[in-house]
């Protein structure tokens, strides 16, 4: 079976995120990827050293520049006519893009596989992963994309793919890209940080969220994640959001600080090798996942734990 | 203007869902049923686009079972002008729901389908995507803002960085996020004002619409159970123990 990898990127460094994709397309058979961007040439050599890839298709034109999923997908389908499986991270990107190269192609999507069970067989989670289904496509053609905590990351160095530059219809004339808020920070991202510092509706308002997370998680060099609650409430931005329809994390410690675990939020973070929760209420269903709990008022828990690392 | 809205009958967002115990799927017989909850997001966004100005008339769209009239007639007690159930017992994936709706959306001509994301049973997160490809028009995923601005629409969107935002030709296909704004409640004059408003029934076969599933479910297990641990005593005791997993 050959795969077509979709490369997640900025046009100037690959993202991590697409390391654990390349893992669960190797269970499947040879691995190529696709880099589709505007001067991306960077990304592409990047790829081209990802162990186990045996070719990267670039497709460099001002009309992959952002990704939009309009011009992407008709670009990823038509490389298909050659590949057997399309397999995408299962980010804000590849979830956008990875579900139309599927219609394109009238193959229904297995969304965010957990394992690869056979050549068409897959496990994947439904109900905020209260459940696990396995299923088997019957497709000709399988689209998919996975959960990267679910898989290893493949290594970044120790291959040498062949680059091959590819063309695709370009510019499909429908959408446009106007600008980005991206928040620049010096702290880890959230979905491959090994310490995870996040808060919840306890934290009151944004000053007070700053004042009690963020000094621990300087101290402890982690990234900082928010329940939805939270993030609705202003507290944080969006990209903060750990959950069923945020992001799903699995760090090595992930410290719940006034998060009480609503079924949503555990969704996305119970994979957490280690699990602290620091709560005043000792009912609160997070201490049912939490390896180490501490029933305490956050706000005198929380600043003295962190003057005491 | 028109716009579409398919919404679709869940489990209630506060249920836990619990798997059968033959493993062939979770077990929703005698629970709370609900709209799922992006979907809601979508019918706000619909009527405060009509109530702006922006839009004229909102068709509200249901693929299931006869009692997802119910989760209709939610739609129509928030504001939906009309509603229309795609009536079926089996289960429909994503790929033939999108092919169904391109059917009414040929009929209908919108100028906006909104829809939720994803539907919090299955999560698939993969039906505005595929209904966009199929119409061959442009979409804004994750939607955190939306703007009609004449023939566009500009659309804010929740990515994993932060915010992108895009500018889409109409007609366009937009799916919601969480924060694009918060759904109202329908009155009681409204809801008994819905009970007048018209709802059509109709088929897949009247779509001309094979719904045969692509994806055979072999098996539904629950997921590994986590045990809890310990509770520590103090913030001393709670340090000790983060020193030892070699945190500090």
């Amino acid at each position: 079976m050959k795969t077509l990898v979709l490369v997640e990127h900025d046009n100037t460094k690959l993202n991590d995120a697409t390391l654990p994709v390349v893992t669960a397309a190797s269970k499947l058979g040879e691995v190529h990827l696709l880099v589709a961007g505007h001067n991306c040439g960077s990304v592409a050599e990047a790829a081209a050293k990802i162990a186990g890839v045996a070719k990267v298709h670039v497709a460099d034109d001002p009309a992959y520049a952002h990704g939009l999923a309009e011009n992407v997908a008709p670009l990823a389908a038509g490389l298909m006519a050659d590949h057997d499986a399309f397999l995408a991270p299962a980010t804000t990107s590849g979830k956008n893009i990875a579900p139309r190269v599927a219609a394109h192609l009238d193959v229904m999507q297995v969304s965010e596989i957990l394992s690869v069970e056979g050549p068409k067989t897959f496990t994947r989670p439904i109900y905020a992963g209260n459940a696990i289904a396995t299923v088997e496509s019957t497709d000709a053609k399988l689209v998919i994309t996975v959960r990267g905590t679910a898989f290893e990351k493949a290594a970044s160095e120790g291959g040498s793919a062949a680059i091959e530059a590819v063309s695709g219809p370009g510019d499909a004339g429908i959408s446009s890209f106007v600008g980005a808020e991206i928040a620049k920070s010096e702290r880890p991202e959230l979905t491959s940080a090994k310490v995870i510092v996040s808060g919840g509706r306890a934290l009151k308002d944004a000053e007070t969220f700053e004042a009690v997370i963020t000094p621990l998680a300087d101290k402890l060099g982690a990234a900082i994640g928010a329940s939805r609650a939270a993030v609705d409430a202003g507290y944080v931005p969006n990209d903060y959001q750990v959950g069923q329809t945020g992001k799903i994390v699995a760090p090595e410690v992930y410290f719940a600080i006034g998060i009480s675990g609503a079924i949503q939020h555990l969704a996305g973070m119970k994979d957490s090798k280690v699990i602290i929760a620091i709560n005043k209420d000792e009912d609160a269903p997070i201490f049912q996942v939490a390896d180490i709990g501490l029933v305490a008022d956050l706000f005198t828990a929380v600043p003295e734990l962190t003057a005491a690392l | 203007m028109k716009i579409l809205v398919p919404v679709k009958r869940v489990i209630d967002y506060n249920v836990k869902p619990r798997v059968k115990a033959d493993g062939t799927g979770v077990d929703l017989a005698n629970v709370k049923m609900s709209m799922n909850p992006f979907d809601e997001i979508a019918v706000e966004e619909a009527i405060r686009l009509k109530e702006k100005g922006a839009a004229t008339e909102i068709v509200a769209v249901s693929i299931g079972p006869a009692k997802a009239q119910e989760t209709l007639r939610t739609a129509l007690a928030m504001g939906a002008d009309r509603a229309i159930l795609v009536e079926t017992d089996e289960e429909v994936e994503p790929l033939a729901v999108a092919k169904i709706l391109k059917a009414i959306a040929d009929e209908e001509q919108p100028g906006l389908v909104i829809l939720g994301k994803q539907s919090i049973s299955d999560d698939s997160n993969q039906t505005g995507q595929m209904l966009a490809a199929l119409m061959g028009r442009p979409q804004g995923t994750f939607a955190n803002t939306v703007e009609v601005d004449g023939d566009s629409v500009v659309v804010k969107r929740e990515v994993d960085g932060g915010l992108q935002t895009v500018k889409l030709a109409l007609p366009a296909i937009i799916t919601t996020d969480l924060r694009l704004n918060e759904p109202r409640y329908a009155s009681l004059p409204n809801i008994m004002k819905a009970k007048q408003k018209p709802l059509s029934v109709k088929t897949p076969g009247d779509y001309g619409v094979d719904i045969a599933p692509r994806l055979k479910t072999l098996k539904v297990a629950e997921p590994p159970v986590r045990q809890a641990g310990e509770k520590v005593a103090d913030v001393a005791a709670l340090v000790e123990k983060v020193k030892a997993l070699g945190l500090a």
